[in-house]
């Protein structure tokens, strides 16, 4: 195997990262404040792509605003169900969470089926970042050099809002103690709707990212949602940082692995996850509950 | 300035406060003393909003409280100083000082709190619990002051202190008072209190008894010892 094919399987790797990084960051930010697994969060991906597409049908709207705006009407949407829904049961048990987003993730799938079938419709390559740059050790496709850096920077930006500013110091304080914080004069309910936009938005961030180079499906979603699942798992809840690394070191490991030995490129995710719940059940970034 | 009425609280289906009634005026420095569990912090609690399941009236500056969230009650000058600390760990100690929003004239700034202070300026941006249990208690006291409160909401502030370290805090709460600021304070240290306090209220099991002028609590200071068991 020569390098500029060893090259070219990291990118690729980078790529899947860079969905799985977006995907699970925001995972991670939403567990970490409410405790509760979105399971509609591959639904929001989807319609972070299916956005972009009806902005580009019937609105004319380019990628660029596309990039913008689905993300933002996807985190008003999950608003929505925040403050509608479930809200209302995290006084419970947070099982109960876990159905009702998981309810919602099918009710969004079908509704979306009964709409555009499950064949799936392509998204136009945006202009300017159709073909492909030589590299030196390998030739890649611009699109999906842009998609790494986004997906990083975006990582990034989320880090160091989080960690550093006065708006993170409020969503560490109410994930730690919201009683507390509460008291200390902070709307928490406020942030909580706010932080599940957010995390739900970076979903469609990610879906807008993959449409053009996969097919814009209702069922994208379900697709990649499981494995994104594995990586938080792999992760550890609820860390950041180590949302957004596992997500790319987990997408170049599962492209080397296929390459290495192909009839393990499916299960190689899930078979990282099982070993790290092994060795360390929390997760190679989590810290046990109650320490964090 | 603050006023309470037939104040019943739950835990769940543990009814922990049975009919508190209590005064602070302005200005004042008001005490609540009695045994463990007699519903000292259950109080403070309620009165802050972190207690939901209530029932009776407070009034802070004639208005009613009891139904506001927790957040509004904070933003109408109520800082809050819990037995715990309330030291986040995920944040250093800066952010756990600015974490409340400053809500009146009467604010703290970073200046004179690193003044009085030194060891919250050099150990800024340490997470907050690597301080030393005091320091931890002077952050929480300091973050409380920094918001500018009306009324303070101080529990057990010399709980597990060294001597010299609640001698500060006597300190503090003397000066706090000449600025103005009405304190309520629940302290088992009966010496402690009678230092800094004008009134004091006793409490047993959930309610009220007796109210007690500072002179008072000198003359009984050893019979409330012994019933304090302290
Ligand atoms: N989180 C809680 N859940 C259930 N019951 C509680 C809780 N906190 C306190 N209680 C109960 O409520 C009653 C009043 O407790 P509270 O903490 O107000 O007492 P306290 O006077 O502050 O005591 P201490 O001097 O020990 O701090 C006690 O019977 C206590 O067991
Ligand atoms: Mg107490």
């Amino acid at each position: 195997m020569g390098a500029g094919y060893l090259a070219l399987q990291i990118f690729n790797g980078l790529v899947s990262g860079a969905y799985f990084a977006l995907l699970s960051l925001g995972l991670a930010i939403i567990f970490g404040m409410m405790r509760i697994v979105n399971f509609a969060h591959g639904a929001m991906y989807m319609l972070g792509a299916f956005g972009a597409y009806l902005a580009a049908k019937y609105l004319g709207l380019p990628f660029w605003w596309a990039l913008v705006l689905a993300p933002v009407a996807v985190g008003l949407l999950g608003a929505l169900f925040e403050r509608t829904l479930i809200r209302r049961l995290m006084p419970l048990d947070p099982l109960y969470n876990l159905l009702l987003t998981f309810g919602l993730a099918l009710v969004i799938e079908d509704f979306m089926k009964l709409f555009f079938g499950t064949q799936g419709t392509p998204y136009a390559m945006p202009a300017g970042l159709s073909g492909v740059i030589d590299l030196g050790i390998t030739v890649y496709p611009i699109y999906r050099l842009a998609v790494i850096a986004i997906s990083t920077l975006v990582c990034l930006a989320v880090w160091f809002a989080i960690e550093k500013t006065p708006l993170g110091a409020k969503i560490r304080a109410a994930t730690e103690n919201p009683q507390l914080t509460e008291a200390f004069g902070i709307d928490v309910s406020r942030l909580t709707t706010f932080v599940f936009a957010f995390g739900v938005g970076l979903a469609g961030l990610a879906g807008v990212l993959a449409a053009p180079t996969t097919n814009v499906t209702p069922v994208m979603g379900s697709d990649i949602i499981i494995t994104t699942f594995a990586v938080v798992v792999i992760g550890g809840m609820g860390s950041i940082k180590g949302s957004i690394f596992t997500g790319f070191i987990v997408g170049i490991i599962a492209a080397l692995g296929a390459v290495l030995y192909p009839p393990i490129a499916n299960t190689l995710i899930f078979l990282l996850m099982a070993a790290v719940l092994i060795v360390r059940p929390t997760g190679l970034f989590g810290a046990p509950e109650g320490q964090r | 300035m603050l006023e309470v009425r037939e104040l019943h609280a739950w835990y769940d289906e543990s009814h922990a406060l049975h009919g508190v009634g209590l005064d602070v005026g302005k200005g004042e420095v008001v005490t609540l003393v009695g045994r463990n569990g007699a519903g000292k912090s259950t109080t403070l609690k309620s009165i802050v909003g972190i207690i939901r399941k209530k029932r009776g009236s407070i009034r802070l500056h004639d208005e009613p409280i009891e139904r506001q969230p927790s957040h509004r009650i904070a933003r109408m000058g109520v800082a809050f100083v819990p037995e715990e600390r309330g030291i986040y760990a995920g944040l250093s100690v800066m952010e756990n000082l600015t974490l409340p929003p400053v809500v009146g004239a009467s604010a703290w700034p970073l200046e004179r709190i690193f003044a009085l202070f030194p060891r919250l300026r050099e150990r800024a941006r340490s997470p907050g619990t690597t301080l030393s249990g005091g320091e931890q208690q002077m952050l929480a006291i300091a973050r409380a002051l920094r918001t500018g409160p009306s009324l303070l909401l101080l529990d057990e502030p010399t709980e597990g202190l060294a001597p010299s370290i609640v001698k500060a805090i006597r300190d503090l709460i003397l000066e706090i008072k000449r600025d103005g600021i009405t304190v309520l304070l629940v302290s088992q240290n009966v010496r402690f209190a009678a230092k800094v306090s004008d009134r004091h209220y006793l409490m047993v099991n959930g309610r009220i008894v007796e109210s007690l002028a500072n002179a008072q609590v000198i003359d009984r200071e050893h019979e409330l010892l012994e019933y304090l068991g302290v």
